[in-house]
């Protein structure tokens, strides 16, 4: 009856997402009177699951499971599930996570419930607070289904340390055939930089920059930061930046500590795509750009002059604080 | 090749949301209903395939008579014919067992969804309908070209993007990337007159099971006002974020 919790690992690290849906679990389990079983896979510090509330680790080592893929990773979590006999299972808001998700769903007969922001309502009935209309609302969903699945918004219920010691076991479910008709051919993934699913501090520049060749400011300002740069709709719709950085209501949702807009007025669909970021700083020449409205900070001036005493008064900081 | 294309009727993204009868139903007062984004780079994609490869081109979706608008728009813009489902839409699980029949009865080859609907954001339908179908299955795609039966799919990856390589019958959760925003159509007036001759099948739907139900919704909390910091003492910024906002 132990919740289980899909960890996910890249190249044997753990993500920040994996603790995150593990703090989560934990509380789950604790609500439930019970404790959580993590699955991993080819993870090189299942042990230090602990930490976060974990008592075992279902240990998968295949190396045909190197590189995810969604149906061989929800036939192993359905095998874990049942032998557990797990009747929660906790999944993070990452694209892997939301690939498997409804695969794993289908093949339980469960009740899925993706983006949720807080712990539990309650268990009985079983109510968790979710986001809805790209970010514009929440929603009180009861799952009824006797298996149960949530997804973990990322930076919403953060990580809890909960120092219990984890017992490792090898677990090697039997796999079928078609679990690998959908074959991964290449990866082609930015190493060294954050990305914006992650991380906790995101820059972010719009058409007030004028074109592409201006885009060195926000990326030297994100280095000096650590941050992912990102873009508003209209930059990525005119081939300035790539899509993958258009973040709005159909784009990429931020859910960053900091989100830095330059030159970006604030329309409605990229204020709820950047919603859940936690500080909001707007720069723009436009007092009147709605953005001032939805953000924390603002400054009202001329970027190309703001944003570089910015990097500068950043890079003083750092200097002194480290 | 016969392609299926799933899509939601949504309130257009620049609507205001609001909530009515006690926050327990989306107020649609007022607020224009569209094709869900993510179906309709999906849909465009299918009328490619059908004018360079020869697909036929249906769309289904799951909703009361008031969602017919969007689905002629769908007519227009070129899909061959359509299919309604006469239900409402409330559960993901629910409209995936809808779709799995309809799938069944037209043997398509390959269904295309949106990786989500921007209104409930449940992103599970084109899973499970896979799931249920035991059909190949790739989420955010962002390419995809068939030859034969080989399918070349591209999946937006977090930090990046993989290349897949699959085969029909093949479902994808599709978004941006498929076809650019420039590529996205408006129905002509020919395209909207051809519309209204093209076929609209209302069928009834099958007993399935709701897993989840939305009880109640709310609003973000308002937000207090902007702080403001001089163009001219950028310095204070930084002082602000390091020791009033925390984050650096």
């Amino acid at each position: 009856m132990s919740v289980l919790v899909y960890t996910e690992s890249l190249k044997g690290k753990f993500k920040k997402n994996a603790f995150e849906a593990a703090s989560y679990a934990h509380k789950v389990a604790q609500d439930l009177g019970t404790t959580v079983t993590a699955v991993s896979f080819n993870a090189e510090d299942d042990a230090s699951l602990g930490t976060y509330g974990v008592s075992k680790v279902l240990r998968v080592s295949d190396g045909s499971l190197a590189t995810f893929n969604a149906k061989a990773y929800a036939e192993v979590l359905a095998e874990a599930a049942k032998a557990e006999g797990a009747k929660v299972i906790i999944l993070s808001s990452s694209a892997d996570s939301k690939f498997l998700a409804p695969i794993l769903t289908a093949k339980l007969t469960a009740g899925y419930v993706p983006n949720v922001v807080a712990a539990p309502e309650s268990t009985s009935p079983f109510v968790v607070k979710r986001t809805a209309f790209s970010n514009k609302g929440f929603a009180m969903t009861e799952i009824s289904s006797d298996v149960k699945i949530i997804g973990v918004s990322s930076n919403a219920f953060g990580v809890a340390e909960n120092n219990i010691s984890a017992s490792v076991e090898d677990f090697g479910p039997s796999l079928s055939d078609k679990a690998f008709a959908v074959k991964s051919v290449e990866v082609d993934r930015v190493v060294g930089k954050a990305t914006i699913a992650d991380a906790d501090i995101v820059v972010s520049g719009g058409r007030g920059l004028k074109g592409p060749e201006n885009w060195g400011m926000v990326e030297e300002l994100a280095d000096v930061l650590g941050a992912a740069t990102a873009c508003s709709k209209p930059v990525s719709d005119m081939g300035w930046r790539p899509h993958s950085e258009h973040v709005g209501q159909t784009g990429k949702p931020v859910a960053s500590n900091l989100y830095i807009a330059i030159g970006i007025s604030g329309a409605i669909q990229h204020l709820a795509g950047i919603n859940a970021s936690k500080v909001k700083v707007v720069i723009n020449n436009d007092p009147e750009a709605p953005f001032f409205k939805a953000a924390d900070y603002g400054i009202v001036g001329d970027a190309f002059e703001v944003v570089p005493e910015l990097i500068e008064k950043l890079k003083e900081f750092k200097a002194q604080n480290t | 090749m016969k392609i299926l294309v799933c899509i939601s009727n949504v309130p257009d993204t620049t609507s205001k949301i609001n909530f009515t009868e006690g926050d327990t139903q989306f107020d649609t007062n007022g607020v224009q209903f569209v094709i869900n984004p993510n179906d309709e780079f999906g849909l465009t994609r299918a009328m490619w395939f059908k004018e360079k490869q020869g697909a036929t081109v249906h769309v289904v979706n799951v909703g009361g008579a008031q969602t017919e608008p969007t689905i002629r728009k769908a007519l227009a813009i070129g899909a061959d014919e359509a299919i309604r489902v006469n239900a409402e839409p409330k559960d993901g699980f629910f409209v995936a067992q809808q779709l799995a029949e309809v799938v069944k009865n037209g043997e398509y080859d390959l269904i295309i969804a949106g990786r989500e609907s921007i209104d409930y954001n449940g992103g599970m339908v084109p899973g499970i309908l896979a799931t249920l179908l035991d059909m190949n299955f790739v989420n955010t795609c962002i390419g995809l070209e068939i030859d034969g039966d080989t399918a070349t799919a591209t999946r937006e990856i977090d930090g990046g993007k993989e290349k897949i390589s699959t085969s029909l019958p093949l479902v994808i959760g599709g978004q941006k990337g498929l076809v650019e925003e420039s590529d996205l159509r408006i129905p002509n007036m020919r395209g909207i007159m051809m519309a209204r001759k093209k076929a609209l099948n209302v069928v009834e739907p099958v007993e399935a099971a709701q897993p989840t139900q939305d009880q109640k919704f709310e609003k973000p909390a308002a937000k207090g006002p902007v702080k403001l910091v001089d163009a001219g003492n950028v310095g204070e910024l930084v002082e602000l974020l390091h020791n009033e906002a925390k984050v650096i």
